[in-house]
């Protein structure tokens, strides 16, 4: 008998190269799946961060209100809010790509990408902005909330757009790494609690780091969240600690440095696969 | 050209315990439309293997196509052209069957493809439980979703790994049909199973595996054929003849001899009843694919089985 493989039929026809709209369609199911991940326990991803920034508000404004005024003719709770909004869009985005990624790690079913033909531009896109979409909702949902506290202001809108994007974008790129890194889940908790949440609180959210002893002011200015908050906050009130090119230039090179070490793991498949 | 092409192909995982060859120097192909069985014990490899087929795993040297496209070189196209039911039972909880089936067609880029995936939900019995969450399905359910998501894309080649294991005996029947009849349609598939009588009833063709090395590959029936294609089996409570014992498998008191013909039977059957020894319950039956099996296993490949599966590899690679 002839040792040749048996061949019975013809093979369906061979699947053409992907064309750009197959790529893009693919990128868009992944974004849809990732959000609709993270919208399905709204309670959770949304809601609860959200309820947490509106305790910060309540219990801080009205302890720091009448003692505290840190810009000109801004009060406390008005200077608050905005670093409430951004600590919460950083930690959100930081979390939505890092558990999505650690949790599909360890029930397994992150072999269901794997085995696409999804590139690592594709997986950093769609992981990154789908940190960023949850990021942005909870941001604007404490934003929305706090509206009963102070009146907003937006005497530079257009720097609000711009951190609030950059910010969502480097934390959803952090949250790529440490969700590749982490095997665990208390792995990632550590990433959380001993990386990002230091680094947030003490990035002038609840206070401007012009008021800190020289030393601490230096320590603070080495914190590239402390610029996301700054160039932030410029946004609403128009003044800032740091001029908010230096901000955009600092957060800017930021994004891009952890952006690449994102994508960098990703095409590597670093613990991906082995 | 071969659905799937694998040459000289070695993987060797690190460890703080030394190095261990999950695979070593394997080559054969797989043809455009057939069903070929990869069979081994654990640990041979298989799984490592299919690993690399599908980009899960880097191989060490060599190298795989799927049709025709390398799978280091050109993953995009490679796994396009490859459905994987993975081993493990696996499921992202937060979705329904209708969802997961949605979502991993997108990934592929294939939008609208809801009658495919009706038609998918259909064939494997899982229509009432579209939109049943993931995580409410029994296991056999969440084996049919596995299957479903290999297929969704409509690949050339199907890659099953393990697809049975622990499954009951109803979704076996509907997914050999399912499958069989997706390979009379031109898909090629791969198989590995630890259920024997499966690769023996459905494969044309067979590889084993054994310590990372391919030991056998060949023709189902060629297999079949290689090794003593009958069996005589028959239960005593008494001793074999010395001259008989070292080829018999006693299982209790089940004693199988084999034999090349019936006349190496009526020897047996002499011998026995010359050394007075009782037999009940006798049987002549063929060899199956778990005594080429077990022979392969035990004493590597035997010489003809080898020195065909040497003549495949040169001749395909």
């Amino acid at each position: 008998m002839s040792e040749s493989p048996v061949t019975t039929a013809m093979a369906p026809a061979s699947v053409p190269l992907p064309a750009p709209a197959a790529v893009l369609a693919g990128v868009k199911t992944l974004l849809y799946k990732e959000v609709l991940r993270f919208w399905k326990v709204g309670f959770q991803t949304v809601a609860a961060p959200v309820l947490t920034a509106v305790m910060y508000l309540l219990i801080f404004g009205h302890v720091l209100q009448d003692r505290l005024q840190v810009f000109e003719g801004v009060s406390y709770t008005g200077f608050l809010i905005p670093g409430l909004v951004m600590m919460s869009v950083l930690q959100n985005s930081f979390a939505n790509s890092a558990s999505s990624l650690v949790q599909s790690k360890i029930t397994g079913n992150l072999v269901f990408l794997l085995v696409t033909p999804l590139s690592h531009w594709s997986w950093y896109v769609a992981y990154v902005g789908a940190s960023m979409v949850r990021g942005l909702v909870v941001g604007l949902g404490v934003f929305a909330v706090t509206l009963w506290f102070a009146p907003p202001s937006f005497a530079e809108p257009q720097w609000i757009i711009v951190f609030a994007l950059l910010g969502s974008a480097i934390l959803g790129s952090m949250g790529v790494i440490a969700g590749l890194w982490a095997d665990k889940f208390d792995q990632m908790a550590a990433f959380q609690n001993f990386i990002i949440m230091p680094m947030t609180f003490l990035s002038g959210v609840f206070y401007s780091v012009k008021s800190l002893p020289p030393l601490w002011l230096e320590v603070s200015h080495l914190n590239p969240f402390f610029y996301m908050i700054d160039g932030f906050r410029r946004g609403f009130f128009g003044v800032s600690d740091v001029s908010p090119w230096l901000s955009l230039a600092v957060v800017g090179g930021c994004y891009l440095v952890v952006a690449s070490v994102a994508l960098h793991l990703l095409k590597t498949g670093y613990k991906l696969r082995s | 050209m071969a659905a799937v092409s694998i040459q000289s192909l070695s993987k060797t995982y690190k460890g703080p315990r030394g190095d261990f060859k999950a695979l070593d120097d394997v080559s054969f192909d797989i043809g455009a439309g057939e069903f070929f069985g990869l069979l081994g014990p654990n640990g041979a490899g298989k799984t490592t293997l299919i690993s690399i087929l599908a980009g899960l795993a880097r191989a060490s040297s060599g190298s795989v196509t799927v049709m025709g496209h390398d799978v280091q070189a050109a993953p995009a196209a490679a796994r396009r052209a490859l459905g994987i039911v993975p081993q493990e039972l696996v499921f992202d909880p937060f979705f329904s069957v209708r969802e997961t089936l949605r979502i991993q067609s997108g990934y592929f880029g294939v939008k609208n493809n809801d009658a495919w995936i009706d038609e998918l939900l259909a064939e494997l019995g899982l229509s009432d439980k579209a939109n049943a969450n993931m995580r409410q399905l029994s296991g056999g359910m969440k084996r049919r979703v596995l299957v479903a998501q290999a297929l969704v894309h409509r690949p050339p080649v199907i890659v099953l790994d393990e697809p049975t294991a622990g499954v009951d005996v109803e979704l076996r029947q509907t997914l050999w049909a399912f499958i069989g009849r997706l390979n009379r349609q031109g898909h090629t598939v791969l198989l590995t199973t630890h259920y024997l009588e499966e690769a023996e009833a459905l494969c044309q063709r067979i590889g084993m595996l054994k310590q990372g090395r391919l030991v056998a590959l060949d023709h189902t029936a060629n297999l079949l054929s290689a090794t003593a294609s009958t069996m005589l089996r028959f239960k005593t409570d008494q001793a074999l003849p010395p001259d008989l014992a070292p080829l018999a498998r006693i299982t209790g008191r089940i004693v199988q001899l084999k034999a090349h013909d019936a006349a190496e039977v009526e020897q047996q059957l002499a011998r026995l009843r010359q050394a007075g020894v009782g037999v009940e319950d006798l049987e002549i039956g063929r060899a199956d694919l778990e005594d080429v099996f077990v022979q392969i296993m035990r004493s590597g490949a035997p010489a003809d089985v080898a020195a065909n599966a040497h003549q495949t590899v040169e001749v395909t690679s």
